[in-house]
């Protein structure tokens, strides 16, 4: 049967996707970021997943303001990376696993979660940038993907407390898929950030750092932050942050932090990256 | 009575909100048209021309026209979408903040590696209000 083993939360950050393709990850600005995922790219070589269930939100690529759907899995053979206005990034073509996304997605309906289904979608930075910080420039991607895309870009996002119902329904789903596949789930975005208006520029360490401690040690009660937080302490676009619940829903409710890393800044955002084992 | 909005004390910060989205949906089109390049390359060709296309407000025209930022962000714009508009004209997220900040691309990119602007003082519109 299939089974999860292990999350990796992740930020998406468009520069440092960028800064990989364009050289310059191991410059003065970029090059302590990079040094943060040396571990990370060490532990995934062992790791080994066959699969990653990989959430993320898109940034008005696959959907504009005419469709905005709030949970669209992913059930394609492939994701071509986006032209986000500069040129598709120069990676790999994102290969999918259309027999466990439809099981996934069957699954999920009957379970009461009504996901939005993608038979064909384009993927943009917020799904390849958190590919690029765990595996580097391979040639081929090591194993395939399954994406879940989250509206936080229209208020309001999904609750935090229903992504962790999410990541548990997610869970069930995986688990009651009949081959042998090892899962890695990837929450990303985040962290504290806020891009827009004249409070651009937000960054709110000691809550981040709090968000972390609550995500790893007491999920139902991190999970119940509400909306007016996310905005007010992290940022307006800080609210992305609910789709590391997903993550942690699909966990165990014993996991083992074996990675931690927090860096401010990339352009306009701090970078908070973790990776949690089942227990 | 509108919708409950809690965030409304939240100081320099526009909510893309329902409200804010069925606003500014023809300036968001217009602006997330030029992803592609052939929409860019017409709107470099006749910037007016090209804009009419999108059945948006004159004040959301102007305002694209003469890359007010902020100003796109109060009648509607998203900062998702009006990124595609400053990067058409060669700015990317990080000029775009020191432009809507109002500190400028270096003064902003030295408060950003100093730690970001604190959230102590950046909380609540009235603390903006006592400077």
């Amino acid at each position: 049967m299939a089974y999860i083993s292990s999350g990796v939360a992740c930020s998406h950050v468009p520069a440092l996707g960028v800064a990989s393709d364009s050289g310059i990850s191991g410059d003065d600005y970029y090059g302590p970021i990079f040094k943060g995922f040396e571990f990370s790219k060490q532990w995934m070589a062992e790791e080994k997943p066959d699969l990653i269930f990989l959430v993320y939100n898109d940034h008005c690529t696959a959907f504009d303001a005419r469709v905005i759907p709030t949970f669209a899995l992913g059930c394609a053979a492939e994701y071509q990376p986006a032209d986000e206005g500069w040129g598709p990034r120069p990676v790999p073509v994102v290969q999918g696993h259309r027999a466990l996304s439809a099981h996934i997605a069957q699954s999920l309906v009957l379970d009461s979660f009504d996901i939005t289904i993608m038979n064909e979608m384009e993927v943009d930075h917020g799904l390849t940038v958190p590919l690029t910080m765990m595996f580097g420039k391979p040639e081929k991607w090591p194993c395939p993907v399954v994406p879940l895309a989250v509206n936080v870009v229209q208020y309001p996002a999904p609750l935090g407390s229903r992504c962790f119902a999410l990541g548990k329904a997610i869970r069930k789903a995986i688990e009651s898929y009949p081959e042998n596949l090892k899962v890695c789930v990837f929450g990303t975005g985040g962290m504290s950030h806020q891009l827009q208006h004249e409070r651009a520029g937000l960054i709110n360490a000691e809550w981040d750092a709090r968000f972390m401690d609550l995500l790893v040690n007491d999920p139902d009660k991190g999970s119940q932050i509400e909306h007016i937080e996310y905005l007010r302490e992290a940022g307006s676009e800080g609210i992305e942050l609910v789709m590391w619940y997903v993550m942690r829903g699909a966990l165990n409710e014993n996991v083992e932090e074996k990675h931690r890393f927090y860096h401010v800044p990339a352009s306009n955002t701090a970078v908070g990256h973790m990776i949690l084992e089942n227990r | 009575m509108g919708t409950k909005k809690p965030y409304d004390d939240i100081p320099g910060t526009i909510v893309f909100d329902s409200d804010q989205a069925a606003r500014g949906y023809h300036l968001n089109q217009f602006c997330i048209s030029l992803r592609l390049q052939a929409n860019r390359d017409a709107f470099k060709a006749d910037p007016e021309a090209y804009i009419d296309n999108f059945p948006m407000t004159p004040q959301q025209r102007e305002a694209a026209l003469n890359q007010e930022w902020n100003r796109l962000l109060e009648l509607g714009g998203n900062i998702y979408y009006t990124s595609k508009l400053a990067a058409f004209h060669g700015i990317n997220f990080q000029g775009l903040a020191g432009l809507m900040t109002g500190k400028g691309t270096q003064a902003y990119r030295d408060m950003m590696i100093a730690g970001g602007r604190p959230i102590d003082g950046n909380r609540y519109k009235s603390e903006w209000d006592d400077k």
